[in-house]
């Protein structure tokens, strides 16, 4: 693969500078709480994407990482959270230790493979959600568990948070960017495609496999700890909801899974319209059913996701262009375009 | 001479059915010795074994002068051991240069290095060019036509520096200016020091170019010998003719 281009770097930085723009050049409330759930969202499917996407390995058990950090959070700041900041700057201890927890989760999960995998990594979200339930002194139980209420000025309150959630996709976005250009990625592009013929070939199968399931399980766990300061109250139903867990693969398919981009353009297409819906319907069950139909239409019309079907036609178109009676599969040497490489998608 | 491959008493059984029964055979250092047999009669099963692929039954696979108890394929791949499959799995999704490079192995530390290094870049393109195939170097694997994609996974696996190729049927189903190149490609390998171990389904092909020649049946060794002599064998007659 070619390495990402000026023209991929200005297209992260005006992205994030824009991103860093919104709250100082005076967005509403309604808009900044949207866009903090949104870039959430963003920042967990890139994670997810980071093992569900290059790995070929659909965990469908993230939340339960989601929910240890945000517990973190609050067991740690349940009194006094200082000046605030304090609770951000635990985030890497939190990160690191959720990464080596579930290095043995991983190691014994990643035995499975496909659809099994997809179900053992359920069984993982309802053991933790049911832990959070019942292991009272630590969680509260069912009463939920509060963090102390951060000493922010109100008309800036969001801010810390928006922030930090987008400080949180970039580290994201950087990390799946360095898997795409070392070796980790080429690994792991040949563990989803042929897991077998990896191990056959000497690719270090079980370690790149591990490294990607700690390094995406310790994200959405900072995740989880920056989402908890900010609703400040912690429940197992929604510190270990499985919606949450389903919103963060259903971003990266409908985005492209395996695509730097694709899961951030999931969350920003998926976490708007579910607002809209729940806005629309109100509070009954309704928006749900809309949301489905979003996702469903777009998977029909393009199956692999947004990104690598839009530049596969874009491929296909070019490849047309270029004149009429070349068709793969034959021996005959054919003239063959670089550029006709699924290039953006990659 | 030294035996570089030396299999002895492999056996494996499918629900009862023993697709290889009790097989011994050896490969010397330097041969390109064919393994001959009806369809079915355990060729593919037998490679299976000796790479690690498939656990067998029972009997010993002895590589280099180590003994392989619990063969695994990546460690006989980084002893020299690597093979080619009847359907050459390569990698679609990567280019060429990636499924070359990729197959080369690399240390722990390059794991964290490159993608694809200058280093690496330059002896993937080098090995392409040998195989004629430079023109598809940026391209995904998956767009090669079949016979490119076999000598794309033939070329991938010499990135190791092998001391012991298995190349599965390597010219089934491809054109015959390929099986030309493919012929071509094992004579310089093998001139430079590459054993090889071929199941190949054109005898013409296995009379030029190998010598001995194992003949298969049934899961068993029936016959051994130089490719003359296998010609004019009773029991291959028949076993190709009567099974
Ligand atoms: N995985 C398997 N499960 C069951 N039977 C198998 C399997 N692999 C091979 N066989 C059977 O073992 C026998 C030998 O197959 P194979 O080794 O592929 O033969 P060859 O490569 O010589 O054509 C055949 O009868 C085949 O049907
Ligand atoms: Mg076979």
């Amino acid at each position: 693969m070619k390495p990402v281009g000026r023209a991929g770097l200005l297209r992260a930085g005006i992205f994030f500078l824009l991103l860093a723009l919104i709250p100082v050049l005076g967005a509403p409330g309604w808009l900044l709480t949207t866009l903090i759930f949104t870039v959430m969202y963003a920042g967990l499917a890139s994670s997810w994407n980071l093992v569900g996407g290059y790995a070929g390995y659909p965990s469908l058990g993230h939340v339960a990482f989601f929910g240890i950090g945000a517990y973190a959070i609050g067991l740690v700041f349940t009194n006094s959270v200082g000046s605030g900041f304090e609770p951000f700057l635990l985030l890497p201890v939190i990160g690191v230790a959720v990464g080596l927890l579930s290095i043995p989760v991983g190691w014994i999960a990643m035995r499975t493979r496909a659809d099994v995998f997809a179900i053992v990594t359920i069984t993982l979200l309802f053991i933790t959600q049911t832990l959070a339930f019942n292991l009272k002194d630590l969680t509260g139980g069912a009463q939920g568990k509060s963090v102390a209420p951060p000493p922010f000025p109100v008309e800036t309150f969001d801010w810390p948070f928006y922030y930090a959630m987008v400080v949180m996709l970039a580290i994201a976005m950087a990390i799946s960017l360095y898997f795409r250009r070392s070796k980790i990625g080429l690994s792991l592009a040949t563990v989803r495609a042929d897991e077998d013929k990896a191990h056959g070939i000497g690719v270090r199968v079980t370690a790149v496999k591990l490294l990607a399931f700690a390094v995406s399980c310790g994200l959405v766990a900072m995740i989880g700890g920056v989402w908890a300061y900010y609703v400040g109250f912690i429940y197992p139903q929604f510190a270990v909801d499985p919606l949450i867990t389903i919103g963060m693969v259903l971003m990266a398919f409908l985005g492209g899974r395996g695509t730097l981009w694709g899961p951030v353009l999931g969350a920003f297409i998926l976490v708007p319209a579910q607002e809209y819906f729940a806005q629309t319907f109100g509070a009954s069950e309704l928006y749900l059913l809309a949301y489905a139909a979003v996702f469903i239409v777009i998977m029909l019309f393009l199956p692999r996701g947004i990104l690598p079907s839009v530049s596969e036609r874009l491929a296909r178109r070019r490849l047309a262009a270029r004149g009429p009676g070349e068709s793969p599969g034959t021996d005959a040497a054919r003239p063959v375009d670089p550029a006709v490489r699924m290039e953006a998608a990659r | 001479m030294t035996a570089l491959l030396e299999v002895e008493g492999l056996t494996k059984r499918f629900g009862g059915v023993a697709a290889v029964d009790d097989c011994s055979f050896s490969v010397e250092a330097g041969t390109i010795t064919a393994l001959i047999g009806p369809n079915g009669s355990g060729k593919t099963t037998a490679f299976n074994m000796i790479t690690g692929y498939l656990k067998q039954d029972s009997g010993t696979v002895r590589f280099d002068g180590g003994a392989v108890e619990r063969a695994r394929p990546a460690q006989l791949y980084r002893r020299g051991l690597s093979r080619t499959f009847q359907q050459a799995r390569i990698f679609p999704e990567l280019t060429a240069i990636e499924n070359l490079v990729v197959a080369a192995g690399f240390s722990w530390r390059d794991l964290f290095g490159r993608r694809v290094s200058k280093r690496d870049e330059e002896r993937a393109r080098r090995m392409l060019d040998e195989f004629r195939l430079s023109h598809l170097a940026d391209l995904p694997a998956g767009d090669l036509s079949y016979g490119q994609r076999k000598l794309l996974e033939f070329a991938a696996v010499l990135m190791s520096s092998p001391k012991l190729v298995l190349l599965d049927e390597p010219t089934a189903g491809v054109n015959p200016v390929m099986i030309d190149a493919m012929e071509r490609h094992i004579r310089e390998r093998n001139a430079a020091g590459v054993t090889f171990l071929i199941v190949e389904h054109d005898m013409q092909l296995v009379m030029r170019l190998c010598d001995p020649v194992i003949v298969l049946d049934q899961g068993a060794p029936i016959a051994f010998g130089p490719p003359a002599a296998i010609q004019t064998d009773e029991r291959v007659l028949e076993a190709y003719l009567g099974g």
